[in-house]
């Protein structure tokens, strides 16, 4: 039996010469659309204004045509200002550190997490899967606010970290001012990235894990390897497009964070996020908030780039 | 050269039992014997137990209760990392992220066996499976046929006192396959490896194994050599898995010296080799398609024959399969070999023609 020829709209519209010749086109035109518009437009914007001068509370233009003569007036200042200014590379240093840090420990606590859950009973993968995803359903806000309850002074977890002696340990790293206080330290904001990040960290890995091929196990452990020799020696790496994934999907977000920091953040934990706000809606200075938006924006194209990298890389590893 | 005891079998396996508490048992007391240097196979279909029993050698499965000893050594309690075991595996689970060279080094690496002597039983194991020149691929850059020799390199590599071959050739396609079959069983000769082999293709077990255990239902029916599974199967069920037979029950009506005759019904079985049954037995005959000719006409003097129709004939090249309808409905398949180039006396289709065979062409089956 012969199946009847373009009936509804869409087998016409496919037929359509024009949608035969530039169809792949047309869809891959709609993403770069709203990328021009939401990301690299905005971005030149800010740009402009970061080289821009101000009279006053009014831009200069950068270019601009007076009497015959063309004049390109383009202001470095503002960047010159940063890479000179001791507050603005550290906090540029200090946010880097406190995104370094998360990630570390968001692998360290979501590894073996993933690994448990993918190699879980399959009928239990799914609850396990939606204890993970199930702080979502909640405000980000909420949770982050939350945090604040627990750790201050007589919150529960704060309680329970004194009667452990934890924040003798802590004392003794300098992550927190003083004993029995833990908020507004580099510790109560480590908290609080690593709890709301954790998730994006597992997802990724457990997508890895639960896709291995566990015969390789079984063949390491027949050619001699024991479980821990196993998991180092084929786990881990054939894990590695998961571990570069889940951490891109933490560092890169951290960098720029700015509602934790504000939250549970305090004097020692400056982040670039709390400085561009500052900048823009305390000082009013648009040029110097722009530079310094334009600099983390390429602290975090860079990472991405090569995350892009490693992805294909490991794409064609699989294929 | 091995410490086990004359007259004992190099790999022992002892009443060996395993359930998984599902209702089955995957093997169920199984005991086999097999000498130093020998190809072994494990036949069966899928689901048969075969793989289980294999696992279980390996060490990836503990066996519900019996014994396993190789040359001496019980093996129960050994882990597979501790055992002087190696696996090839179905579809060869080579380890994707590490290069041909790294993949045959990684047994010899977890011994802890020095740099340059690791080098030198690297480069003899592909060598000896000719795949220098491929030392730095990754195993996804090579033919399902270079994996598989990737595979048999890297198990044979830190010289296992017994290999284990998991379907060795079942993802390699139909003519590959009969070649590798030849080539794996050169290597695994010169090699001097006891060999265990799990196979659902007779053909295979056939050409590659020394000795075949035939099994269903997680127990062995029949071991022995390729020939003698073939020509003299010990059950009905043998004689049915292993090639093509025509099978028919009958009773015996006469039993003398030297000859017993079968009543099938529709054709009487003189059986002229060294058997004896009482009168009145119901028995089995099994007679394999190739051992019956096929005449147009009646011919003088055999002992066996049947008057036929010829129903359908598939040409397969080298021989020609018949497939003759008997009086009341009975088939019977007869393979002919195609000696002559288009034979002009072969029977055609919807024609009478008289099936023969010689009073050695039948097993008698009482199971």
């Amino acid at each position: 039996m012969s199946r009847p020829l373009a009936t509804s709209f869409f087998d016409r519209m496919h037929a359509h010469p024009f949608f035969r010749k530039h169809g792949r086109k047309a869809v891959i035109v709609v993403p770069y659309l709203w990328l021009l518009i939401f990301f690299a437009l905005p971005f030149f914007i800010i740009l402009k204004i970061s080289v821009q001068d101000m009279e006053g509370v009014v831009f200069q233009p950068v270019a601009k045509l007076q009497d015959g003569v063309a004049s390109l007036v383009i202001n470095f200042n503002h960047y010159l200002f940063l890479l000179q200014d001791r507050l603005y590379v550290q906090t540029y240093w200090s946010s880097l550190k406190f995104a370094a840090v998360t990630t570390f420990w968001c692998l360290f606590i979501g590894y073996p997490f993933a690994y448990f859950m993918a190699r879980a009973k399959a009928s239990v993968q799914p609850a396990l899967m939606m204890m993970v995803m199930l702080p979502f359903w909640t405000s980000f806000l909420l949770r982050v606010y939350a945090w604040k309850g627990l750790l201050m002074d007589g919150g529960w977890v704060a309680n329970l970290l004194v009667a452990l002696h934890v924040d003798d340990l802590l004392l003794a790293f300098d992550l927190i001012p003083a004993a029995g206080k833990f908020m507004n330290s580099p510790f109560s904001l480590t908290v609080g990235m690593v709890y709301t990040y954790l998730p994006f960290m597992i997802l990724p890995l457990y997508a890895t894990l639960s896709k291995m091929d566990l015969r390789l196990l079984e063949a390491a452990a027949d050619l001699g390897a024991t479980p821990w020799v196993g998991f180092w020696k084929i786990t881990v790496p054939l894990s590695k497009a998961g571990i570069i994934a889940g951490s891109m999907l933490v560092f890169i977000p951290c960098i720029g964070e700015y509602v934790i920091p504000e939250l549970l953040g305090g004097p020692r934990t400056l982040m670039i996020g709390r400085v561009l706000w500052d900048e823009f809606f305390s000082n009013n200075d648009w040029p110097m908030a722009s530079s310094v938006a334009v600099v983390v924006i390429l602290l975090i194209i860079v990472p991405l780039a090569l995350f892009n990298k490693y992805q294909a890389e490991a794409t064609e590893v699989r294929a | 050269m091995s410490p086990a005891v004359a007259g004992q079998a190099y790999l022992q396996i002892r009443d060996v039992v395993k359930d998984f508490g599902n209702g089955s048992v995957a093997v169920n007391h199984v005991s086999l014997g097999i000498q130093q240097g020998e190809i072994f196979a494990l036949l069966g279909s899928s689901g048969c137990g075969k793989t289980t029993l294999l696992r279980m050698l390996a060490g990836f499965e503990t066996p519900t209760s019996g014994q396993i000893l190789l040359d001496g050594l019980d093996l129960a309690g050994l882990p597979p990392y501790l055992r002087p075991i190696n696996m090839m595996f179905q579809s060869y689970a080579l380890f994707p992220h590490l290069t041909v060279w790294d993949n045959v080094a990684f047994g010899l690496r977890r011994e802890g066996m020095a740099k340059d002597a690791t080098a030198q039983r690297v480069e003899a194991m592909l060598k000896l499976v000719q795949l220098q020149k491929y030392a730095k691929r990754k195993p996804h850059q090579l033919s399902g046929g270079q994996q598989q020799r990737v595979a048999l390199a890297r198990s044979l590599a830190k010289r296992p006192q017994l290999m284990l071959l998991d379907e060795p050739l079942g993802a390699l396609d139909k003519k590959l396959r009969e070649e590798t079959q030849v080539e794996l069983v050169n290597i695994i000769h010169e090699v001097g490896v006891t060999c265990v082999m799990v196979t659902h293709d007779q053909e295979e077990a056939m050409t590659m194994a020394t000795r075949i255990a035939v099994m269903s239902e997680g127990e062995i029916l029949q071991v022995g050599p390729p020939a003698d599974i073939y020509e003299t199967p010990a059950t009905r069920f043998v004689a049915d898995f292993i090639g093509n037979v025509n099978l028919m029950d009958g009773t015996v009506v006469v039993d003398e010296p030297d000859l017993v005759e079968i009543d099938c019904g529709y054709c009487r079985h003189r059986v002229g080799h060294g058997i004896t049954g009482n009168v009145g037995m119901a028995v089995s005959v099994a007679v394999r398609p190739e051992k019956i000719r096929l005449s147009r006409e009646k011919p003088e003097g055999e002992v066996n024959q049947v008057k036929a129709t010829v129903r359908d004939r598939s040409y397969f090249g080298s021989f020609t399969v018949y497939n003759l309808e008997l009086e009341g409905g009975r088939r019977l398949k007869v393979s002919e070999s195609n000696v002559e180039r288009h034979r002009a006396d072969a029977p055609e289709e919807g024609e009478v023609a008289w099936a023969t065979w010689p009073d050695t062409a039948q097993v008698v089956l009482t199971q």
